[in-house]
C-alpha cells in the first residue's frame, strides 16, 4: 500500500508539536486516499521518540546515525531522498519551520518532485492535489494545484491543524540502516545558542501591551510603555520593533519570539501576521487597535478598534488611571 | 568576495486595501506602492557590509518587469556595483521553482563566492527561491541567517530557530544564504548616491538570452499553479468598539473593569 510520510521534527530531546499536527492531518489524508500513515524519524538514540510516534502512525521508519543527532539539511536530504525513492510515498509532509524551509526545497529539486510550501490545508480530489496557502501577509488565501506527479512534498504551517490523538495505532517500528557512509562535508552543526535575556520576562506578565510597526518611531514608545505600567503590565512587540533595535529581542511575541498567554493582550498597530498571532492567540482577552479594518489581527481579537492608536492611547491611559483612583 | 543578491519588487500591503482582480487569481496592483522586499533589503545591506570589509563586488539581480528597475536603482545607490533585470512576458506566472531556475541559469555563468536572498518574499511567501537556487547550482545553503562570520572558505552562521533560539552552523563557500530581518540596519541612501545610481547601467535579459525554453518558465515550468484567490473566511471576528476615541477609551476601561483587570 502507498504511504503518506510525516517527517518528525525534534530538537534537544523533544518531539516538536508540528509533528503531531502533521500526523493528525496525515491520518485524515491517509484515510481519504487509502494510503498508510508513516512517521519518519532520524536521529541518534531516539527509540523513545519512535515509541511515542507508533501511537500516531501505522509505520515508524527509524534511521539512527550519529550524523543525524542534530538537524542538518545535507544529512537529512540524503537519508530522506533515499527513503522517498525506495518507498514512493504519495505525499511527504514536512513542517514549515526553520528546519523544513532549510530542507524541503532542495529535497524536492533533487527528487524532481513538486513542492508546495506553508500550506494551511491540503486535499486530494480526483487525482488532483490542491493546497491552500496565504499570500500578502495573510490578507488573501489561494488555492493552488500541484503539477501532476507520482509523489508530492508539502510543508505545513505550524499550529494550524489541531492535534487529535485518536485510538493508538500500534505502529510497527521499522529500523532502516543509515545510508550515510561518507562524512557530511558541506554543512556542519556547531551548537545551539540562546541570546542573552534582557530584564523583562514577558511570558510571566499578566498584562501585555504589544506594539507593532504602526508605532512608526522609537520616540513614540515611552507613552505606550506608561500605558502598560498603568495597567500593571509590560511592553511586548512584533518582530519589526526588535529588528529596528527599539526593544530587546526577548520582548518579541511570535514564532521566532516568545509565546505568551497573559490575561490581557492589547495589540497596537500590529497587523496580525500568522507568525505573530502564533505567539499570542491563546491570551485570555485580546483587544486590537489598528487603522485598517481588514487587518488580520481582528480575526483573533475579542474586541477591535479601528482607529489611530495615537488617538486611543492617551484617553485610555487616563481612564484607567481614573478607575484606579 | 563577489556577492550576488537576489531582490524582488513587491507591493506594500500591510496597510493597503487589497482587492482581488478580474482573473480571480491575483490582486489588483493599481494604486499599490511597490518597494524592495523587506528581507532583500537586509540581504543587500549584508552584501554591501561584507564588500566593505573584504572587498569584491555586489551584483543585484531580479526577475521582474521594467518597474523593478526602481528596486535595482535603490540597490545601486546603496552600494551594489552591477544590476541585472530578467524580463520576459513568458516569465509571468512563474512560481518559486521557475523563478529560481531563471536565476540559476544566469548566475551560473557569473563569478561569485556567495549568493544572498531574502528568507521569503512578502507577497507570495514561498520561502523557497534561495534553497532551490542552491540545489540547481549544486552548492550548499543555509536559511534564516541572522549573523555571518567569514573564515577562509567557510561561513560560520547563526540560523534563527523557533522561540528565540538560534543555532550556529558552518557552511562551505560558495553557498546561498537566505537572510532574516534584523541581521543589520539597512542604511539610508544619500541624494548623491541616488543621483549616481541613475547613471549606472541596468543589464536586461529576456528568455532567449537567459537560454531557457518556453516550457521551462512561467506556469508551464512551475510546480504549482494558482487556481483561485479569495479573502480568507472569518472564523471569528472581533466585536468592534465604536465612537470617539474618548468613548472608546471608556468602553475599554469598562470591559477591563468587568473582567477584574483593573
Ligand atoms: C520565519 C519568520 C519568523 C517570524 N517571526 C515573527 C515573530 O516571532 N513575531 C512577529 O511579530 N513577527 C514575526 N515575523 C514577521 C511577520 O511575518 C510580520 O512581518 C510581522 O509580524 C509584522 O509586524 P507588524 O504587524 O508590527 O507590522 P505590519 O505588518 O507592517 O503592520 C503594521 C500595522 O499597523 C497598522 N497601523 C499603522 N499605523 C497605525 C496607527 N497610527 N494606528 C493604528 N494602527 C496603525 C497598519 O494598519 C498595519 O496593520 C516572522 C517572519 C518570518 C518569515
Ligand atoms: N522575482 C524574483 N527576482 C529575484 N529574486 C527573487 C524573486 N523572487 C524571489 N526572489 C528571492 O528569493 C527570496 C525568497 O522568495 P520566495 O521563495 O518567493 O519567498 C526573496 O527574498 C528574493 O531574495
Amino acid at each position: 500500500m502507498r504511504e503518506i510520510f510525516v517527517l518528525t521534527e525534534h530538537r534537544q530531546g523533544q518531539i516538536r508539536d508540528v509533528t503531531f499536527e502533521m500526523l493528525t492531518k496525515g491520518r485524515e489524508l491517509a484515510g481519504k486516499t487509502n494510503t498508510e500513515l508513516t512517521a519518519v524519524l532520524f536521529g541518534k538514540e531516539v527509540k523513545n521518540h519512535a515509541k511515542i510516534l507508533s501511537d500516531y502512525a501505522k509505520n515508524v521508519l527509524l534511521v539512527e546515525d550519529a550524523k543525524l543527532e542534530n538537524f542538518n539539511s545535507e544529512a537529512y536530504q540524503k537519508v530522506l531522498s533515499n527513503l522517498i525513492r525506495e518507498r514512493k510515498p504519495l505525499l511527504t509532509l514536512i513542517g514549515h519551520t526553520s528546519f523544513g524551509v532549510d530542507l524541503a526545497p532542495s529535497l524536492a529539486v533533487s527528487l524532481g518532485t513538486p513542492l508546495a510550501t506553508d500550506c494551511v490545508d491540503l486535499e486530494f480530489e480526483d487525482e488532483k492535489f490542491t493546497v491552500t496557502r496565504q499570500m500578502y501577509g495573510g490578507k488573501v488565501n489561494v488555492n493552488a494545484v500541484l503539477r501532476k506527479a507520482e509523489s508530492y512534498i508539502a510543508t505545513v504551517r505550524q499550529a494550524t491543524f489541531p492535534v487529535e490523538k485518536g485510538a493508538p495505532m500500534n505502529g510497527e517500528i521499522i529500523e532502516v540502516p543509515s545510508p550515510l557512509s561518507e562524512e557530511i562535508t558541506k554543512k556542519r552543526f556547531v551548537e545551539y545558542v540562546l541570546p542573552p535575556p534582557g530584564g523583562v520576562d514577558i511570558t510571566a506578565a499578566e498584562v501585555l501591551v504589544g506594539i507593532g510597526r504602526g508605532i512608526k518611531d522609537e520616540s513614540n514608545i515611552p507613552p505606550v510603555e506608561e500605558l502598560a505600567k498603568v495597567l500593571g503590565g509590560a511592553l511586548a512587540c512584533s518582530r519589526p520593533i526588535v529588528d529596528k533595535g527599539w526593544l530587546p529581542n526577548d520582548r518579541q511575541v511570535g514564532s521566532s519570539g516568545r509565546t505568551v498567554k497573559p490575561k490581557l493582550y492589547i495589540a497596537l498597530g500590529i497587523s496580525g501576521a500568522f507568525q505573530h498571532v502564533l505567539g499570542m492567540k491563546n491570551s485570555d482577552l485580546i483587544i486590537a487597535v489598528n487603522k485598517d479594518p481588514k487587518a488580520p489581527i481582528f480575526g483573533v481579537a475579542d474586541y477591535g478598534v479601528v482607529e489611530d492608536l495615537f488617538k486611543i492611547v492617551p484617553p485610555l491611559k487616563s481612564k484607567i488611571q481614573e478607575l484606579k483612583g | 568576495m563577489d556577492i550576488i543578491v537576489c531582490v524582488k519588487h513587491v507591493p506594500e500591503t500591510a496597510e493597503a486595501e487589497i482587492k482581488i482582480d478580474g482573473t480571480g487569481k491575483a490582486i489588483e496592483k493599481n494604486g499599490l506602492v511597490f518597494d524592495i522586499n523587506e528581507w532583500d533589503d537586509y540581504a543587500l545591506e549584508e552584501a554591501v557590509l561584507l564588500k566593505e570589509k573584504f572587498g569584491g563586488t555586489v551584483t543585484a539581480i531580479t526577475v521582474g518587469s521594467e518597474d523593478a528597475d526602481s528596486v535595482l536603482r535603490k540597490c545601486l545607490a546603496r552600494g551594489a556595483d552591477k544590476a541585472t533585470r530578467l524580463t520576459d512576458p513568458k516569465f509571468e506566472g512563474s512560481d518559486g521553482y521557475a523563478i529560481a531556475r531563471i536565476l540559476a541559469k544566469v548566475i551560473k555563468d557569473l563569478p561569485f563566492n556567495m549568493i544572498l536572498t531574502g528568507t521569503q518574499a512578502g507577497d507570495d511567501g514561498y520561502a523557497v527561491v534561495g534553497v532551490i537556487l542552491a540545489e540547481l547550482l549544486g552548492i550548499p545553503h543555509a536559511t534564516m541567517v541572522k549573523k555571518i562570520e567569514l573564515n577562509d572558505e567557510v561561513a560560520k552562521l547563526n540560523r534563527e530557530l523557533e522561540g528565540g533560539l538560534e543555532e550556529i552552523v558552518e557552511v562551505k563557500l560558495p553557498a546561498v544564504l537566505t537572510i532574516q530581518t534584523g541581521i543589520n540596519e539597512p542604511r539610508y541612501v544619500s541624494i548623491m548616491g541616488t543621483r549616481k545610481a541613475m547613471k549606472k547601467e541596468i543589464k536586461v535579459l529576456g528568455l532567449a538570452e537567459v537560454g531557457l525554453g518556453e516550457n521551462e518558465v512561467g506556469e508551464a515550468g512551475s510546480w504549482i499553479k494558482m487556481e483561485k484567490m479569495y479573502v480568507p473566511p472569518v472564523e471569528k471576528q472581533a466585536e468592534f468598539l465604536k465612537g470617539s476615541p474618548e468613548e472608546i477609551a471608556v468602553k475599554i476601561a469598562e470591559i477591563l473593569k468587568a473582567k477584574g483587570l483593573v
